[in-house]
């Protein structure tokens, strides 16, 4: 195993062991969707032909709305015994550590996704009329993209007065195409209108994360460091 | 500077009322609208000169990124050269071009952002740098604030409606969005490195500008709206009056932002020299 890899493995580990003995991120999270689910519910009757085409944007939003709590404590943990001036003055690479963070986000992001929807469609009585195994492809991409830049923005928005509100002010803006794309696939799916097909928004979002990706490798470096 | 402070304020002055003269007196009467459209000469130079603060907002952010680096200063030299080439070819080579879109205006865009782009390298210092992207980018949130303003003024009476999610009325809507939360990353920021912090957040809004425009036109192209009638002509007279008002707000646009980053200079030197101060106090005590 490469140096930097192992660094990645490494704090991988420790956050996953970290998040399986507290689990504080999961925990408020789930919370924080279910809470989402119910009050949404009140907006609008859920019956199985109008929830199929609000549930996508509905998905999303709590989706996104939870992720952010889980992002707020990816480098808030590192700031308690000054762990991350610890990090900031290790010769370990940069994205390395950034890759591990963002990885960790994502699986438990994606470990509330799997919770979560079973549920919501049981409360909103959903069935893809399109092709359903398609879903899978939306939710990894358009996860990656509320996580990576989300690890990013987390890391940024350290830096400032009331960071918690911080993250989702820098946060959201920036991934209105992403967020744009992932709730109409999700919707070109459940609706499954056979003129229509979510090849373009799974591009597109493909696009996203690749960009956003990339960018964030090359900026970390400076981010982690300006203090 | 003292002295050109006041005649180019004069001259701005002089331009501004002689262009509110041509926009509303001179400039011929729409047809089917009427008075309304005149509007459209204080809504279309506010969002040329919108962007154009953009786009050096992004410019000088890049380099403020890029000059510790020597190597990535190089990278970044040709990735801005190989951009402005590929603008050019692609606009004579793909087809169809985006609504509203010609390849001589691609052309120029691209070939304008290659020359901003060495012209901020050469005659701006690292520090400065960071001063024109802070400065462009209040200036240009508050153009795009009337370009949004106006917007809806015009839209009400012609269209019936005040807002339709058009493609453009949106990603300016974006935009601003992106703008607003770096002006708020500024505000809030307590660290002491913030120009680092907000130059990555406009590089990373700049990537995000092509994605906005892209993902939100296939959507609207989905979906038909009322939208703005595009091609078209425009007479003669109209585009004049609209150039010459927007001569106007970019002379207007350029007085401010100098005097802005005038005061961002001083107050920059204000708060040096009181540390420096803070410094040398202790030891002038001691003796």
């Amino acid at each position: 195993m490469s140096a930097p890899s192992g660094i990645t493995m490494a704090t991988l580990t420790k956050d996953i062991r970290l998040e399986w003995r507290s689990k504080d991120a999961i925990n408020s999270m789930l919370f924080f969707a279910l809470l989402v689910v119910v009050v949404f519910s009140f907006s609008f009757d859920p019956v199985a032909e109008e929830s199929r085409h609000i549930a996508g944007g509905l998905v999303w939003i709590a989706f996104l709305f939870a992720a952010v709590v889980a992002l707020n404590q990816t480098w808030a943990r590192e700031i308690r015994n000054q762990v991350l001036d610890a990090y900031r003055i290790s010769p370990a690479p940069a994205n390395a550590l950034f890759l591990a963070k963002a990885v960790g986000n994502f699986i438990f992001v994606a470990l509330l996704e799997a919770l979560m929807t079973p549920l919501f469609i049981m409360f909103y009585k959903l069935r893809a009329l399109g092709p359903a195994w398609q879903l899978l492809p939306v939710a990894v991409l358009g996860t990656w993209a509320i996580v990576v830049n989300g690890t990013f923005f987390a890391a940024m928005s350290l830096r400032t007065r009331s960071r918690e509100i911080m993250l989702p002010l820098l946060l959201f803006p920036i991934t209105i195409p992403a967020l744009l794309s992932m709730v109409e696939a999700t919707t070109t799916i459940l609706v499954g209108d056979p003129s229509t097909s979510a090849k373009f928004w799974m591009v597109l979002l493909a696009t996203y994360d690749v960009v956003f990706t990339t960018g964030c490798l090359a900026l970390f470096e400076t981010v982690l460091h300006a203090e | 500077m003292k002295k050109a402070f006041p005649i180019l304020g004069l001259l701005t002055a002089a331009l501004l009322s002689f262009a509110l003269y041509e926009a509303l007196v001179v400039a011929p009467r729409e047809q089917t609208m009427g008075d309304v459209q005149r509007i459209f000469y204080y809504h279309v130079p506010s969002a040329w000169t919108a962007f154009l603060l953009f786009a050096i907002n992004f410019l000088a952010s890049v380099q403020y990124l890029v000059r510790p680096r020597p190597q990535a200063d190089k990278i970044a030299n040709w990735i801005v050269i190989a951009l402005g080439a590929l603008t050019s070819i692609g606009a004579y080579v793909v087809r169809p071009l985006p609504q509203n879109m010609y390849p001589s205006s691609v052309v120029t865009t691209g070939v304008a952002i290659v020359g901003l782009y060495f012209l901020i390298k050469k005659y701006f210092s690292e520090q400065e740098t960071d001063i024109l992207a802070l400065t462009t980018a209040e200036v240009g949130v508050v153009f795009c604030t009337v370009v949004l303003v106006t917007g809806p003024l015009w839209a009400r009476p012609v269209w019936g409606i005040w807002w339709t999610w058009d493609v453009r009325l949106t990603s300016t809507l974006v935009l601003w969005l992106i703008y607003v939360s770096y002006l708020m990353l500024r505000r809030f920021s307590t660290s002491g490195q913030t120009p680092v912090l907000a130059a990555a957040l406009a590089v990373f809004g700049a990537l995000d500008v092509p994605l906005v425009y892209f993902s939100i036109w296939f959507f609207r192209t989905q979906h038909p709206q009322p939208v703005i009638g595009g091609g078209g002509s425009i007479d003669p007279r109209m585009l004049h009056v609209l150039l010459i008002n927007w001569l106007a707000f970019l002379c207007f646009a350029f007085l401010v932002c100098w005097s802005r980053y005038r005061l961002e200079q001083l107050q920059r030197e204000v708060e040096e020299t009181q540390a420096l101060e803070a410094l040398l106090e202790p030891r002038s005590t001691v003796r």
